[in-house]
């Protein structure tokens, strides 16, 4: 039962027809039936605690006014229609939409067309180019990224110049266009760890930043070449490939401290960030992946 | 003004027992307002706590003030008002009292649950099924005194203000019963049986109905029996109580689509919402007018009696943002307002405007008379008129601060570029709604502070009659 039936056409619009009927049978017979057309100060004769009530008639304006919205409201049904009928203006809020996409397409279409002509190196240089991708930027990327691009826990900086897949021009645009999906399984490929294991792991994965662990980071090397060199490489310098991070720059993704890594390594990690295609499309992609490569050009 | 008949003997016990939880319960639903009105100006008051999260504490203020506060005052009102106006004593005194206290049950259960992160996430009825069968329990019961009391009447008729307490105490049965339907997974959670548009559909058909039914038609019921009670007049015209219930009762039922305007619910099903929203303006108007006119000639008393002055200024709010919603519900409007900080002005305006400063008067009529005292004989005047100004005061900052958030935010939200981009990020509206939200927590800081007042009052006044009490009774 996810979307409207017969029965609920039919139930919602005989409550909407039929309360409009009644609102105005009953505001008739209300005024044919009273007794007196001006303000009275004669009552109805009931008394309930001391309260009485007067015989006063509607206020004409507020039953001329309650009369003239019924009215509207026929109007607008009419036109708009009710239960499954379209209304005599066939208007729907999908085609209204359609309209007003096609028209804003046609608006921009030139400013894109001539930005699409210059290749995303270019674009990084170009004043115009820039302001519309921050802006594309600002209203889409920076809930995650920040709205200066230098990321958050679990949200890679843009602005740094280290990249898990690529700063090319053409992996930028890439990534932006169909999403990616980053996942470190828990252990790595090595599901029998143990909590000493992981702890020297961790240990020889600091030691590669010039850091010291609580574990033996002699023993870790060992694990880290059966556990972990498939994707980061036994150079621990990460693979862009798959979009395993370099484990030796000291700049942490899901951070850095012993705990995190610790942690990390324990439970994995599943980073994903959605394909914009859909939503952006290829004008708008093409430009904000000029943006995006410019922000680590002076690095 | 007719001759005074005889007393029966009426249960007042309830009454002011569920009057004096009314005042404990805003206090506290209130505070919690001030809270998370706070937490968005200062973040770091979630003190990095989940219990303690916006996200946790907003449903708990919401059922706080709504089914908390207002719930009591409700209650608290309708058994005051059934016995006197059909001046026979109420139905079943152990079922009365049975409502009391499972009613309180129900808060403190909401209390405990909501902040724990228990919750069916529909909006105001976030309570799990347990709840909800307690809630459905109670309710019957209300219905049962309500009605049981009605039946046994001594009066041929039955006075307007119950025929509004009797609509509201069925269609919030009716409501809570259907928007409630839930498949059980484990003790605390549950998943609605309805899914995709027509659980959206069903789910707003509640909402809106919530505030038609609980905060519009309970409340015009008190209006209708304490404005005529403090003014000492007359109700303005019968015949338009008859015109107004009905097309307001009728009506409402099929507004609430207006919170789905522009999401994947029909077309028509919207603009069904929309006519239906508009519709509603002269029937919501009607009770104002009605209350008004009562009071046409007895406008002097307002200078001196500040009572009579939360009645009337909860009536010029509730015609007020009876305007406004239905402006809202048009389509042109609720494509600038929707998800605004407007909608959250509009709900307080009627909230805090209509609702609230209509149960205190009500409160400050009747708990007297239930202590054994002359209507609206609390122990200190001058604090109900120190109430009076800082609620208003409170209000009128909050709506006007959620108004400018609201209609900047929608502007800012909607502004393009030449080159098709948006002009503002969403942080940046944030950003500029800054001030808004300190000026809204100065204006719930006096709402509140209005409150404690309003407590202590009412301290003041039961400990004074009780003492009063032990007195005679030693004598």
């Amino acid at each position: 039962m996810t979307e409207l039936t017969t029965f609920w056409h039919v139930w919602v619009s005989a409550i909407v027809i039929g309360s409009m009927i009644a609102c105005g049978i009953l505001l008739t017979l209300t005024f044919k039936n009273q007794k007196y057309d001006q303000e009275t100060d004669q009552t109805t004769g009931h008394s309930f605690d001391g309260i009485d009530e007067l015989d006063n008639p509607l206020p004409k304006w507020w039953m001329y006014f309650f009369w003239s919205t019924i009215v509207f409201g026929v109007f607008y049904i009419g036109i708009y229609g009710i239960g499954g009928w379209t209304g005599f203006s066939d208007w729907s809020s999908h085609d209204q939409w359609e309209r007003e996409v096609a028209k804003a397409e046609e608006q921009f279409k030139p400013y894109y067309d001539k930005l699409n002509a210059m290749s995303v190196e270019e674009l990084a240089t170009n004043k115009d180019a820039l302001a519309t991708g921050q802006r594309i930027f600002s209203s889409n990327c920076s809930v995650c990224h920040g709205s200066t691009a230098t990321g958050a826990l679990g949200f890679p900086n843009l602005a740094d110049n280290d990249w898990l897949y690529g700063g090319s021009a053409a992996a930028i645009k890439q990534t932006i266009t169909h999403g990616r999906t980053g996942a470190m399984p828990a252990k790595g490929l090595k599901p029998d760890m143990t909590d000493v294991e992981r702890t020297d792991i961790a240990a020889h994965v600091l030691s590669l930043s010039g850091r010291e662990g609580s574990g033996d980071a002699t023993k870790g090397a060992p694990l880290f070449a059966q556990a972990c060199a498939a994707c980061h490489g036994s150079d621990a310098k990460g693979n862009q490939l798959m979009g395993a991070p370099n484990l030796t720059d000291n700049i942490w993704l899901y951070g850095g401290s012993e705990k995190q890594i610790e942690f990390t390594i324990e439970n994995g990690r599943a980073g994903v960030m959605p394909a914009w295609n859909d939503i952006l499309g290829e004008d708008k992609i093409h430009v904000l992946s000029g943006y995006v490569y410019s922000l680590s050009q002076s690095k | 003004m007719s001759t005074a008949i005889e007393q029966p003997n009426y249960n007042y016990k309830v009454v002011k027992y569920f009057a004096i939880m009314a005042v404990v319960w805003g206090v506290v639903g209130m505070s919690i307002g001030v809270l998370i009105a706070s937490q968005l100006v200062w973040p770091e008051l979630n003190f990095d706590t989940p219990y303690l999260t916006f996200s946790r504490l907003r449903p708990l203020h919401t059922n706080a003030v709504i089914f908390a506060f207002g719930g009591c005052a409700l209650f608290a009102t309708s058994y005051y008002v059934v016995q006197r106006t059909c001046q026979t004593r109420i139905f079943s005194d152990s079922l009365a009292m049975f409502t009391f206290w499972g009613w309180q049950a129900v808060i403190v259960a909401a209390a405990i649950t909501l902040p724990m992160g228990l919750t069916s996430t529909k909006e105001y009825a976030e309570l799990e099924w347990p709840i909800d069968i307690l809630i459905t329990v109670v309710w019957v019961s209300y219905a049962i005194v309500f009605f049981g009391t009605i039946a046994k009447r001594s009066q041929p008729h039955i006075y307007v203000a119950n025929w509004f307490f009797g609509a509201f105490i069925l269609t919030i049965a009716l409501l809570h019963i259907i928007n409630s339907l839930a498949i059980p997974v484990s003790m605390w959670k549950s998943y609605s049986i309805y899914a995709g548009t027509i659980d959206a559909m069903v789910q707003w058909w509640y909402g809106h109905n919530a505030v038609g039914f609980f905060l519009t038609a309970g409340f015009l019921g008190i209006m209708y029996y304490f404005i005529p009670k403090q003014a000492e007049r007359p109700v303005y015209s019968y015949r338009l109580s008859i015109v107004h219930f009905w097309s307001l009762i009728s009506i409402y039922v099929w507004a609430g689509a207006h919170h789905l305007h522009y999401s994947a619910l029909p077309d028509w099903a919207q603009s069904a919402g929309m006519v239906m929203s508009l519709i509603l303006l002269a029937p919501s108007w009607g009770g104002m007018i009605n209350g008004m006119m009562t009071l046409s000639g007895a406008w002097h008393k307002l200078r001196t009696d500040p009572i009579l002055r939360f009645l009337v200024v909860s009536l010029s709010f509730y015609g007020m943002s009876t305007f406004e919603g239905p402006m809202m519900a048009i389509k042109t409007v609720n494509a600038l307002s929707h998800n605004t900080d407007w909608t959250v002005g509009h709900v307080h305006s009627g909230a805090l405007g209509w609702v609230a400063m209509v149960s205190f008067g009500a409160i400050y009529n009747l708990l007297p008379v239930v202590l054994g005292k002359k209507q609206g004989e609390m122990y200190s005047t001058d604090l109900i008129n120190v109430h009076f100004w800082l609620a208003t005061l409170g209000t009128v900052l909050y709506i006007c601060a959620m108004w400018v958030n609201g209609i900047m935010q929608g502007l800012m939200w909607r502004a393009v570029n030449t080159d098709g981009t948006l002009t503002y990020s969403f942080v940046e509206s944030m950003d500029a709604s800054y001030g808004g939200y300190l000026v809204r927590v100065i204006g719930g800081l006096f709402f509140l502070t209005g409150m404690l007042v309003m407590a202590y009052n009412t301290y003041k006044t039961v400990s004074g009659a009780h003492a009063e009490q032990a007195k005679l009774a030693k004598a």
